[in-house]
C-alpha cells in the first residue's frame, strides 16, 4: 500500500509562504544578536558580515563570547567548526533529496542550510516525501535576508537598548529548538512516537553526564552520535 | 562602521569552516549511493540534535554539578505545552518569549 502524501508546488513562493512562520524566530533571535554584539565591542559592519559570512545563531553568540573574552583566533575558528558539525549532518539528510540538480545549485542549497531551514525541510519530507529546488531556494532565500536584517537592525537598537535578556528575547532561540522537536515528533509516524520519546529520555540522560566532561557543543554533537546510534540498534 | 584585517580574516576562517561541512554532503551523496544503515541512523539525527539543544539550553554548569536551569525549565512548560497544542512555530516562540520576561520580572 502506498501512503497518501499531499504535493504543494515546487515553486519559489511557496518558499517563502512555508518559511513565514519561522521568520518570528529570526527577527527576535537576530535583533537579540544585534544587541548582544553591540555589547561585545563589535562595530555594525562586524556584526552584517558574521551574519552575511557565517549565518548560524549559536555561532554567532559564542564567537561574540570567545571574542569579547580574548580568546585567541585558533579557538574561536575551532570552536565555530565544531559547533557548526551538526549542518554536516543535517546536510546528510536533506543532500539525497536533491540529487537531480546540478552542483552548483547544490552549494546554493548547502551554503543557506540552517537548523530552522532544516526543521522546516524535514517536515516538508515527512508530509510530501520530496523536497523540490525552488521551494528550497525561497524558503532559504527568505531566512537569509531575514536574518542578516534583523541582526543589522539588532545592532543598530543595541545602542539604545542594551538589556535584552530582560526582555526575554534570549529565549526565542530555545522555545525554537521546542517548537521544531515537536513538528518533527508530530510528523513522525503514530507507533515510532513512544520510541522517539525514550529516545529523548536517552538523549536527557546522555548530554546531562556529556556535560561534566565537556563543553555544551561538543556534548550536542556527541550526545548525537550517540543516541542516533542507540535509535538505530534497536530497531 | 569599522573592522581590523585581523577581524576580517577572523570572519573569513569562521565562514571557512561553517561553511564546508554544509556544502560537502550535497556534492558527495551525488556520486555515492549511502548504505542502508547510514540513511537510517540519519532519520534519528533530526529529533536527537533538537531534543540535544533543548536540554543543552536547560542544562547549566554551577561550580563542579549540572543542574537544570529553573528559568529555562519554568519557561519550557508553557512553551512546550503551546507547541503540542498549535503545532506553530511563530505561537511557541511568542509564548516563549513572553513566559522567560514574565519570569524574570517576578522573580529576579
Amino acid at each position: 500500500m502506498e501512503t497518501q502524501y499531499i504535493a504543494t508546488p515546487n515553486t519559489f513562493r511557496q518558499g517563502i509562504k512555508d518559511c513565514l512562520p519561522t521568520l518570528l524566530g529570526y527577527v527576535s533571535i537576530g535583533l537579540a544578536f544585534g544587541v548582544v554584539a553591540t555589547t561585545s565591542n563589535l562595530s555594525i559592519l562586524e556584526i552584517f558580515l558574521l551574519s552575511l559570512l557565517v549565518y548560524a545563531g549559536s555561532a554567532q553568540f559564542i564567537f561574540c563570547g570567545l571574542y569579547m573574552a580574548g580568546a585567541p583566533v585558533t579557538v574561536i575558528i575551532l570552536t565555530t567548526f565544531i559547533v557548526n558539525l551538526r549542518h554536516l549532518l543535517m546536510a546528510l539528510t536533506v543532500a539525497p533529496y536533491f540529487t537531480k540538480y546540478s552542483s552548483l545549485r547544490n552549494i546554493g542549497f548547502g551554503t543557506l542550510l540552517t537548523d530552522e531551514t532544516f526543521g522546516v525541510a524535514v517536515t516538508k519530507i515527512a508530509q510530501e516525501n520530496r523536497l523540490g529546488g525552488n521551494w528550497m531556494d525561497g524558503l532559504n532565500i527568505t531566512a537569509y535576508s531575514t536574518w542578516v536584517i534583523a541582526c543589522t537592525v539588532g545592532g543598530l537598537i543595541g545602542k539604545w537598548m542594551p538589556d535584552a535578556e530582560s526582555w526575554g528575547l534570549d529565549y526565542a532561540l530555545a522555545a525554537m529548538f521546542i517548537a521544531l522537536l515537536i513538528l518533527s515528533l508530530a510528523s513522525s509516524p503514530r507507533h515510532q512516537i513512544m520510541r522517539y520519546l525514550k529516545l529523548i529520555g536517552i538523549m536527557g540522560l546522555t548530554l546531562y553526564c556529556l556535560l561534566y566532561f565537556m563543553p555544551g557543543h561538543l556534548a550536542v554533537l556527541i550526545a548525537t552520535l550517540i543516541v542516533a546510534t542507540i535509535g538505530v540498534m534497536t530497531e | 562602521m569599522t573592522t581590523t584585517v585581523n577581524m576580517l580574516l577572523l570572519l573569513a576562517g569562521c565562514a571557512l569552516v561553517t561553511w564546508l561541512p554544509r556544502i560537502l554532503p550535497f556534492l558527495f551523496v551525488k556520486s555515492v549511493e549511502l548504505p542502508d544503515v547510514v540513511l537510517r541512523w540519519l532519520k534519528y539525527i533530526p529529533i536527537c540534535i533538537l531534543s540535544a539543544l533543548v536540554f543543552e539550553g536547560m542544562f547549566e554548569e554551577k561550580g563542579k554539578l549540572v543542574v537544570i536551569d529553573g528559568y529555562h525549565f519554568f519557561a519550557a512548560i508553557p512553551t512546550l505545552l503551546v507547541a503540542v497544542w498549535t503545532k506553530s512555530l511563530s505561537k511557541t516562540v511568542i509564548v516563549g518569549v513572553a513566559s522567560m520576561a514574565l519570569l524574570r520580572l517576578f522573580f529576579e
